[in-house]
């Protein structure tokens, strides 16, 4: 087996999280990954050291302590504006080689995946992808990763014994983000950036940002599938009376019916609402998995024999288009009962 | 005119219903899984081809897996490509990330070279989506990752397209040659092409290497290359759901929701 660049002997007790930004303002799953980290680091008495690049972020430094980093790690430049795969790889690859981490932990979004990819194989080292949980093994201080595959429906465990760092990816609403302490000491360690213009392979032509929804902590989720027949404005309604968000399955999303980024399953977003109502769903194992870690499951669907009703709490046999308007309508009455 | 040389890399995976996981073996039980092309696989082919519609040129197909894989890439020949190589050794099997990128990245290397090498987003069993970066870093080559449109301009050397983003999009380019990968969903492969079909499942080229083929190194290849070890394997245990059926009228079924619904959001 070939070594990676440093191995277990020259490793140090520390678990390292790299901290996704965008335009200055930390995602969530950062904060997410700091808990979990915080929680390692702690079960292990090792030091917790938070890694974040890019221009102008210095005052998230103290956010990041405050959720439990002991140090963070800043590399500002101005090539760090935006994520360019090869200057944020350079930089990273830099610091992992300075700092030697036992564990290293990345959100599996769409960047942080890249760069993972990339610095795994630069490190030759392993890359748990996507994973479900995270502990740490006492014996032998090795982290032990739980992936799941096919859907959802084989489970995992994977541990690296000999290369280092022990890379994993984890997406956002896998954990939770934990409380700040603002009382929380660290320290701040600026890191020498030596990137030029001609190192970055990638140009960026257009660049447009939104405000993205973020359907991992929706309190409520409403679902559509093919039973809704595209109308999505009724479960919108739905979801404003209950402050929840709307998502759906993939056909409504290929129709264009509504936007790919609240597709839920597999492929789409996991998410973790307290109730998830599920309109016109058949259940494909692939969406099922989307909402595997919702606190209450209700399904609504005309075929009594639709596989959704196995993952459902609450299981209503019916049209959606007479459901749903019933339900608005008995969600305001309550409301003017309370109100009176 | 010079013309545009892609390479698709395509994953055969079993239907993901079809998965059961032995309990007394822990090994994954494929005995009753029918296979098929990797669904996000069929993206990156149908860009492949579309772009060969363009600019002319060839699109090879590479794959890493034992034999019976050959029956459902053939289906990638009758769609319009126009070679497939299976790297299929014993010694490939068990790999990792690490191990199938270096290995997949040697099977490129040797079909020769490349403008573009396609990817989809990832595989519907393995679902990481790390191997376009991974292929990207032993290519030495720039990569464009999740990709809902890909354009190649020869003229300037240079591949573009737009990645959605939260909440928005960018519009990247790098210089050719590169790694690309789609996003899944994001074109309608085409079906098979009934004129050659029967070409593709008889005379068909398929190129079958080995490890030696390859000249990969032992200690980079299949489970001896692969640094993560999988210490237990389970079927995933599912939730228990009460699956409480709910009666009467809509409007009754609307009041025992409103109940439910009060007492879980205020918990």
């Amino acid at each position: 087996m070939v070594a990676s660049l440093y191995g277990v002997q020259e490793e140090r007790k520390a678990i390292w999280v790299y901290l996704e930004q965008e335009g200055g303002t930390l995602e969530n799953v950062s904060l997410e990954l700091l808990s979990k980290g915080r929680e390692m680091a702690d079960q292990m008495k090792w030091q917790l050291v938070g890694l974040l690049l890019g221009r102008g972020v210095v005052e998230l430094a103290e956010t990041i302590t405050a959720h439990g980093a002991d140090e963070v790690w800043l590399a500002d430049h101005l090539l760090l504006d935006c994520f360019t795969i090869d200057a944020y790889a350079r930089v990273v690859f830099q610091a992992l080689m300075d700092g030697k981490p036992s564990v290293f932990l990345l959100p599996a979004t769409p960047n942080s995946r890249d760069l993972a990819g990339r610095l795994a194989v630069r490190l030759r080292t392993g890359l748990n992808a996507d994973c479900t949980d995270l502990h740490m093994n006492p014996e032998g201080e090795l982290m032990v990763s739980e992936v799941s595959g096919f859907g959802g429906g084989v489970l995992a465990l994977i541990e690296m014994r000999h290369h280092r760092p022990q890379m994993a990816t984890v997406r956002p609403g896998v954990f939770s983000p934990g409380e700040a302490d603002a009382s929380r000491k660290g320290k701040l360690i600026r890191l020498p950036v030596d990137l030029t213009a001609d190192m970055i392979r990638t140009r960026i032509v257009e660049r447009a940002l939104g405000r993205g929804v973020d359907l991992t902590r929706a309190p409520v989720l409403i679902a559509g599938g093919r039973g809704v027949e595209g109308d999505f404005k009724l479960l919108q309604e739905l979801a404003d009376a209950l402050g929840g968000e709307i998502g759906a399955t993939r056909p409504p999303v290929d129709e264009g019916h509504i936007e790919r980024e609240r597709q839920i399953g597999q492929t789409g977003v996991v998410c973790s609402p307290k109730v998830a109502i599920c309109c016109g769903i058949s259940g494909a194992f692939h969406f099922v998995v989307g909402i595997a870690k919702a606190g209450t499951v209700i399904a609504i669907n005309t075929d009594p024999a639709a596989p959704l009703f196995d993952y459902a709490d609450y299981c209503i046999v019916g049209d959606v288009h007479q459901i749903i308007p019933a339900l608005i309508a008995a969600l305001q009455q309550s409301q003017e009962r309370s109100r009176a | 005119m010079r013309e545009l040389r892609t390479v698709v890399c395509v994953k055969v995976v079993p239907k993901p219903e079809a998965v059961r996981v032995d309990p007394g073996t822990r090994l994954l039980d494929r005995s009753n899984a029918r296979a098929e092309i990797n669904p996000p696989d069929m993206n990156a082919l149908e860009t492949a081809l579309a772009l060969k519609e363009l600019h002319s040129g060839r699109v090879d197909i590479v794959s890493m897996g034992p034999p019976y894989f050959e029956p459902y890439l053939r289906v990638g020949l009758a769609m319009g490509a126009d070679h497939i190589y299976l790297l299929s050794d014993r010694a490939f099997a068990g790999a990792d990330t690490l191990a199938t990128t270096y290995t997949l990245a040697q099977g490129i290397r040797k079909i020769g070279a490349f403008d573009l090498v396609l990817c989809g987003e990832e595989s519907s069993d393995g679902a990481t989506g790390q191997v376009p970066p991974g292929l990207a870093e032993w290519l030495q080559v720039a990569q464009l990752t999740l990709l809902s449109e890909v354009e190649v301009d020869l003229a300037s050397n240079t591949a573009r397209g737009r990645r959605q983003l939260k909440g928005g999009y960018e519009i990247l380019e790098v210089p050719l040659p590169c790694v690309v990968s789609v996003k899944t969903a994001c074109n309608e492969p085409r079906f098979m092409d009934y004129g050659i079909k029967s070409w593709a499942f008889a005379e068909g080229r398929v190129t079958v290497w080995n490890a030696a083929d390859l000249q990969a190194d032992p200690e980079c290849i299949g489970l001896a290359g692969s640094p993560t070890i999988v210490s237990e394997l389970a079927e995933a245990p599912f939730r228990e759901r009460r699956r409480q059926f709910l009666q009467g009228t809509p409007e009754e079924t609307a009041r025992q929701l409103v109940d439910l619904l009060k007492e879980k959001l205020s918990a």
